[in-house]
Formats: structure tokens, sequence, C-alpha cells
């Protein structure tokens, strides 16, 4: 038996809907027979023919949330909604970094727990699947109590799709009044250019780790992806050691990504970098040492010197 | 100004992980060690609390009395800890440790709060939030530089494509990302003197939260199967010998990317 009402949070960027977001209507399509997006920003009424396409035929808009981050005023419009008696059986909230927000704030509102690192649903939208321990263990989960259930589903869990939906309507969902906890103020935004594919869509990715040894190491990386027409990654640690921008960290909380060819050098391969990327098709690693967990994932795996190989590599390319 | 730091005690991530074979929670009874995630919120909090009268505050949740991870953090320079002990508290879910952490935050009256992004072994991620709204506070999730001014604080928050500026007045929550600052190694000096610092032991019903809200009872929530994934087949390993970046074109012509 499926859900009655299935609700997405979707975010709109002045480009459109979030992958994600399309990734869960998609999925909600499939659990619920009524789909409804809850959506902010100034954006919304623009693209809501979009959401409509994978699925929405309702879109409630909280509208400009101003300055101010969006979890509270958010998870408060999901909350005065359920108490107006429009209430989801379920909410699939990206697993985003305003998506957690919301999550958590509207917990605590609606006092239900949540699932989050959701990976997978049954047909039912009543079970959850999860991984652990570096993906090497999965575990199914469910609420024992009244919905709504919350659930925080994890980037690439499902495929996008869209479904053919007419324009959806649009309702206006308002933030009620937030008191204290609503001072937050975002005074300026900084985006850190990139170029070439997005890392979480490329069909190749070439990623660096602490084996590179110093920062401008990382070139050769970005040369090396240029080549391949792929996207430049990174692991956590030369993240933390402040190398490159968080953009770049693939892992458990960084992306997740599954690319036709992942490319890992000078990486280990702790299990928090094997979670975001062992769900690549095809696995190189190349590590001077040749007890590196991240071998045991490769496809191919090279126990060498990425200071030699790499170059040799690019330089073969350059060549061709 | 007090600052308050959540920190987790967890099994050594080292070690490899199980699950318990009954409650399939997590298996918690060997030796519990400062989660690496939480070190950073400590490093910030004593930099942030360094004037005359300025503490900071441990708050910290165990079923079972376990301090070993406390005093890692007391011997980096923390005042005191609040841990809420209680057998009472095994399976509980995060939406119930919200609860009891928030209550026991609450008793400490700080200025400030720092925790992680998320714990290193259950990693829910929903903590920080979730502990803001109950102390009904505003908060600023994944930090990578904070500043406190005066009666408020700045931050420097991730997002998808770089980062924002974020400020808000205090008392506030803030969830720190590994790499807000390099946490310092306890000198010897510090161990000894966390052997004596006051950690102040409390059970649930110290804190007036009901026993309905945690626990495996209160959790709301089961974990109904656990199996293992397939691991990937064995791939082809090889030593270069000057030939490894041949090998990795070969490899990449066999699956026509070049």
């Amino acid at each position: 038996m499926a859900l009655d009402n299935v609700w997405v949070l979707a975010e709109v960027t002045e480009s459109g809907p979030t992958s994600l977001s399309l990734e869960l209507l998609t999925e909600a399509r499939k659990i619920g027979s009524k789909v409804a997006a809850v959506s902010w920003g100034a954006h919304t009424a623009e693209h809501a023919a979009m959401l409509g396409e994978y699925g929405a035929s309702k879109v409630y808009d909280v509208g400009d949330v101003g300055e101010t981050l969006p979890g509270v005023p958010v998870a408060g419009a999901i909350a005065a909604l359920v108490a107006g008696g429009d209430r989801p059986d379920a909410l699939l909230i990206p697993a985003s970094y305003d998506g957690r927000d919301v999550a958590g704030r509207l917990s605590v509102k609606l006092d239900r727990p949540v699932l989050t690192n959701v990976v997978g649903l049954s047909d039912d939208g009543q079970s959850t699947q999860h991984t652990l321990f570096g993906g090497t263990t999965a575990l199914s989960a469910r609420f024992t109590g009244d919905g709504p259930f919350l659930y925080v589903v994890r980037a690439k869990s499902f495929a996008a799709e869209p479904g053919g939906g007419a324009s959806p309507e649009v309702v206006s969902a308002p933030a009620p009044e937030a008191g204290p906890a609503g001072a937050t103020k975002v005074s300026a935004r900084h985006v850190e250019e990139r170029s070439g594919p997005k890392l979480d869509e490329a069909p190749v990715i070439v990623s660096g780790g602490r084996g590179l040894g110093s920062a401008d190491k990382y070139e050769m990386i970005e040369e090396l992806a240029n080549l391949l027409h792929g996207a430049a990654g990174a692991s956590r640690a030369i993240v933390d050691a402040g190398w490159v921008p968080y953009a770049r960290q693939v892992g458990q909380t960084g992306k997740t990504v599954k690319p036709n060819v992942y490319i890992a050098c000078g990486i280990s391969g702790a299990t928090q970098h094997l979670v975001g990327m062992k769900g690549s098709k095809n696995i190189v690693a190349i590590n001077k040492d040749q007890d590196a967990p991240i071998f045991s994932v490769a496809d191919l795996g090279i126990v060498g010197d990425v200071h030699k190989v790499v170059p040799a590599l690019i330089e073969k390319l350059k060549s061709r | 100004m007090n600052v308050v730091v959540c920190v987790k005690q967890i099994p050594d991530p080292a070690a490899p992980g199980a699950l318990d074979p009954n409650t399939h929670t997590l298996d918690r009874s060997g030796k519990l060690i400062l989660d690496d995630s939480d070190a950073y919120g400590v490093e910030m909090g004593l930099q942030l609390a360094a004037g005359d009268g300025d503490e900071v505050i441990l708050v910290s949740m165990a079923p079972n009395g376990e301090t070993s991870g406390l005093r890692t953090a007391l011997a980096m320079g923390a005042a005191k800890a609040i841990l809420v002990s209680d057998d009472a508290l095994a399976g509980t879910d995060a939406l119930g440790t919200a609860k009891v952490l928030a209550a026991a935050i609450k008793r400490a009256e700080p200025d400030l709060v720092l925790t992680a992004t998320e714990s290193t072994d259950g990693y829910t991620g929903t903590i920080p939030a979730q502990v803001a709204e109950l102390l009904g506070l505003p908060s600023i999730t994944f930090a990578k530089k904070i500043a406190v001014d005066g009666g408020s604080v700045k931050v420097e928050r991730q997002t998808e494509a770089g980062y924002d500026e974020v400020e808000c007045p205090l008392p506030a929550v803030v969830s720190v990302t590994a790499g807000v600052v390099e946490p310092r190694y306890p000198s010897f000096k510090g161990i000894m003197a966390a052997k004596s610092k006051p950690v102040d032991v409390l059970s649930v019903s110290d804190l007036g939260v009901g026993a309905d809200q945690v626990g495996a009872s209160g959790a709301r929530q089961e974990i109904t199967d656990v199996s293992k994934v397939e691991e990937r087949a064995g791939g082809e390993i090889v030593v270069d010998e000057g030939d490894g970046a041949d090998r990795v074109l070969a490899f990449l012509e066999e699956l026509k990317v070049i």
C-alpha cells in the first residue's frame, strides 16, 4: 500500500530545481499517490512547471525568506501547514546544508524523529535503506510511530526522470513569525569559481588526496581531469588542510559521486571517502602503499608514486 | 563568555565497527574515545573563551558512565563537563539525544553552543538544528570560520557553491566543520590537570526529561534488517615498474573514455 500524500522539500535556485530535488520528486511519484513540493526563495514560480513535470501536482511556496537562513522559516511554514490540517504522510528532504537544517528544526516542531542518510525506500514508502561502515553493511529501518515520516535522502540514491506532469497549482505558504531563533542574517555570499563539468555530473572524476604531498601538486589533478573532460575531486584530508575548496570534497561529508570512471590519486581510502565514490562504475587507484584500503575497491590499482605516474599519464594523453 | 561544546564519546573508528546482534544499534561496549570531529569544537571554544572568567563546558551523553573521551577534551583545556549517563539512554535516537543535550545545556547557561556537524559513528547530522530549536536559539550550521564580536557571532558557512557570511545574536548554536581550526594536542600538564576537573554526572530524571522520550522505546524508529553488502570484485593490482601510466591508458581505452 503506497502512501497518500508525499511531499518533497524542493530547493529551487535561479537556474532551476537542484538535481537532488528532482531525484526526490521522481521517487515521490513511486511511493505516493499525490505529490506536492515545498519550496522557498525568489524563483519558485518561474520553475514551478519543472516541479510539475517531475511529479508535483501542487507547490507550497514559502516565498522569499530574505537574508535569514532558510531552516527556521521553512520548517515553520511546513509546521503551520501541518497544524492547519494539510499534512503529508512522508516528507522527502534533500541531504543538503539547508535541507538538514529544515529537517532538524521540523523534527522538533512536529515532535517526530528523522531517518537520515537514506539511500533507498521500499515501494510502500514505509521502509528505508541505509549503508554503514563505509558501505560494507546495509540496514533497513522504519518508523514505529505516527507520521509525518521525515526522510533525509542522500544525492544519487534515485535517478531523476520527468513524468510528464502538468503545471502544478502554486499555493502560498508563508513562514510564521520566528522569534529569536530566526535571527540569522546572511550578509554576503561567495561563489568559488569552477570550470568544466560539475563534480556530481561528470562522467570522469580525478581525485587527489594527502599522498600528493602539497597543495601545489593538486594542479596535476586538475590538468588530468581536464584532459579526460572530467571534474577534479578531493579527499576530506586535503579539504580540511585548506588545499582545495570544500565544493570538491567526495565522501560521507562531501559529495556522493557515481561517474563512469573514478581515478583516485594519492588517496588511502578512509571509509569516509569510500562511501562517496564506491558506486562509481570503474575505479582506478594510484597509491604508493599497497595495503591502502582504496585498492580493495579498485578495478585497476597501480602501486606507485603519484608524482611519477600522473605526470607520465598527462604527457601521454597530451601527445595523443 | 561561557561556551558549551557538545562532545560525543565513540568506539575507535580505526577498529572495525559492529552492530549489537539483538538491537542492531552500534556496539559501544568497548573503550570509547573522543570523536575526532568534536576536537575542532573544543579547540574553537577554547580560543573564543580565552578571557578571564571565560569557561568551556563540555556536555555529553553516554549510557555507561564513560569519561575517557571527556578527559581528552578536559586535557585540552575545557574547565568541566556535564555527563548525562543513565542505563535508560541505551538506544536513544537523535531527537531523544537532542532533548537530553538541550536540557543539560540549559543548566550551563552558555553564550554560545558549539557542536560538530555530525558524529563520526552515527552521522545523522540533525542534532545541531534540533538542539537549537529545543532551546529556541538561532543556529548557523557548517561553520568553517567563527568570530565573536560583542553580542553576536559571525560565521563563514559552507554552501554548495562556496560560502556565505552569516551572523546572529548570542546566545546561539553553531556547528563546526573539521578544518575550522587546528585542534591542539593535550599537554602532559593538561592531562594531569584533567584528572581532577569536575565531571557532573546526571541522570535523565535529574534533567526532567521524560523516560518515554529516551531509550529504544522512546526512539519511534527501529532497524528491521542488517545485511552485508556484496564487496566489489577485486580488481587487478599491479606494482608500477615504469609502466603504470600505460596500464591506466590501456584501461581507459578499453572503457572507450579516450
